[in-house]
């Protein structure tokens, strides 16, 4: 092998540096989370915080119960998960099956450029348009519900999955449908019987990424979900989640205090989350490489 | 010697430029309660204009927002919507090494509001309270409809929140066991509040004088159940018969100099408590 010229070897250590950095800070993150959130089990139980039912953080004396919050959180990404899913799956396949080359750029393009518009806009746009309508079509004293966030999560969670699952759809060999085609079967059963098993981890590993954009989700979230933190019987009820208590709450958040700890002891939980997720979502996509 | 003199000429302009360019605006942040952001503002533009050597910078984020600025130094005025603690004073004081000064520049007077659609147009301290803590779910029980009650509360960032939560629910004793019960509504801002209200015709929720418009019911208040129910307005809360009003507050670290006592002054001042009025708070009486 020919000596590296050294110019190759600058950039080369430039591009370690870079990726190293990342990944440093992703550790930093971790313990700085770590660092300040553990703080508030000297005082409550990790038990206490993840099953306790009442979250009065700046009462006298406070209560951390966390689960309110989590069940929040779950409850929108279910229901967001729920909706986007089915639509995100057809959306994919007729993109990259049976839709024509042109009109499956023109989706693709358009789907992604739901991605780029601000969370706060949809939620803006969610406040003055889908609240009223929930509240009208279920006869409720309000629309500020769980099914408002998870229409409008599921609407954002959309672009993640119809773009990952379009890729794993236009990774499968030409020679599958072929096949399919050529044994008989109908285009339908060729979508469903061989391109769609043999996607399967890409498929999978769009809906993981599409939770993990769900769960993240704040503004948009706590515009119109009305933030009441009781653990919600159904999704026409208002829930709180994990990012809008954090968002709505660390601005009051006395430094140092059990309740500044608490708050970050919920990023801990939701880093978690997404850490699990992410990792359950790498794993699929790698499966089979 | 030609040299010598575009030497000494370029050395004067360089030294008279840099003179200018060291004579910048002053620059003071303003930071904290949403409930005095847009006074604050009104009161920035104004003294801009007589002052326009000094520049002020206002943002909100709610009351403690603006404290913890203060303690880290990234702000020199804090608005408060409510009195700072004395462990917040006690932080101002070990990371500035100055003592806090409390300046009291205007009054709130709190409406509560309802759906005007709503029959019920008095309630007593007690009936907020048992509604707001979620003793009393159904306005049946106050006269109303036959509906459950939808309770509107600002987040807990808000000083509006602290102020109702220590002077309604807990009736003026701030370490009462009274809670917002878990199923009333955390709003993000007064505005929506504002909006649930219009929108739903078994809502209840309370919000700065400023907010409240011709479309809102404000419900008049009884101190006790036996008193006359006292509508919000500038007159009452000044004469402080209307039972929930609140002093407003600036907040600084140590004694104000500069451009901090002159903004301070003009605050105070009958013009800056003509903005008050203006804004649809409530001046000070002097």
């Amino acid at each position: 092998m020919a000596r590296k010229r050294p110019h190759e070897f600058l950039i080369e250590s430039a591009i370690f540096a870079a990726g190293g950095i990342t990944i440093l800070f992703v550790v930093l993150i971790f313990i700085f989370l770590l660092k300040e959130g553990l703080a508030l089990f000297r005082s409550v139980s990790v038990f206490e915080f993840l099953t306790g039912k009442d979250w009065y953080p700046i009462s006298h004396p406070p209560k951390f119960g966390a689960l309110p919050l989590i069940l929040g959180s779950v409850w929108i990404t279910v229901g967001a998960i729920v909706i986007s899913v089915p639509i995100g799956v057809a959306c994919a396949v007729y993109i990259a099956e049976v839709a024509p080359k042109w009109l499956g750029e023109i989706l693709k393009a358009s789907v992604e450029f739901l991605a780029a518009i601000p969370s706060i806009v949809l939620g803006f746009i969610g406040l003055v348009t889908l609240v009223p309508l929930v509240q009208k079509i279920f006869n409720l004293s309000t629309g500020l519900t769980a099914l408002s966030g998870s229409l409008m999560l599921g609407f954002m969670a959309m672009p993640t999955i119809v773009s990952i699952m379009e890729d794993a759809l236009t990774a499968v060999p030409r020679s599958y449908r072929e096949g399919a085609l050529a044994l008989g079967a109908t285009r339908w059963q060729a979508i469903r019987k061989v391109v769609l098993p043999a996607a399967s981890s890409g498929v999978i590993a769009a809906v993981m990424l599409g939770i993990g954009r769900v769960i993240g989700e704040t503004m948009a979230v706590m515009m119109i979900t009305g933030n009441a933190a009781r653990i919600p019987n159904s999704l026409l009820e208002p829930v709180r989640t994990m990012t809008a208590t954090i968002a709505a709450e660390m601005g009051e958040a006395v430094q140092g205090s059990a309740h500044y700890a608490s708050l970050f002891a919920i990023g801990i939980v939701l880093f978690v989350i997404t850490f699990l997720i992410n990792l359950t979502a790498d794993f699929f996509l790698h499966r089979n490489k | 010697m030609n040299s010598k003199k575009i030497v000494l000429v370029s050395a004067a302009a360089l030294f008279f430029f840099s003179t200018v360019s060291f004579a910048k605006p002053e620059v003071i942040q303003i930071k904290g309660s949403d409930t005095m952001v847009n006074l604050g503002q009104a009161w920035a533009e104004e003294f801009m204009n007589k002052n326009p050597q000094t520049s002020l910078a206002v943002t909100g984020g709610g009351s403690g927002t603006g404290i913890a600025a203060l303690i880290n130094g990234t702000t020199q005025i804090a608005q408060c919507s409510r009195e700072m603690k004395p462990e917040e004073k006690d932080e101002v004081t070990k990371s500035t090494g100055k003592s806090v000064k409390e300046i009291k520049v205007a009054l709130d007077a709190l409406a509560v509001i309802v759906n005007p659609g709503n029959p019920v147009s008095e309630l007593s301290i007690d009936q907020l309270s048992a509604i707001f803590t979620g003793k009393v779910k159904n306005w049946k029980e106050l006269g109303g409809a036959d509906a459950p009650i939808l309770v509107l509360s600002r987040e807990r960032n808000s000083g509006t929140h602290v102020y109702f939560l220590e002077h309604v629910l807990r009736k003026g004793n701030a370490k009462g066991p009274e809670e917002f019960a878990s199923s009333v509504l955390m709003m993000p801002s007064s505005q929506a509040i504002a909006q649930e209200v219009l929108r739903s015709r078994s809502a209840i929720g309370y919000l700065g004088l400023g907010y409240v418009t011709k479309a809102h019911k404000a419900i008049g208040v009884k101190k006790n159940a036996g008193d006359p129910a006292v509508s919000p307005s500038i007159e009452t809360a000044q004469n402080a018969t209307y039972p929930i009003s609140r002093p407003l507050y600036l907040y600084i670290a140590g004694e104000p100099e500069g451009g901090v006592k002159t903004f301070i002054d003009f605050v105070l001042s009958p013009a800056g408590q003509e903005i008050v009025r203006a804004m649809d708070f409530v001046p000070l009486t002097q």
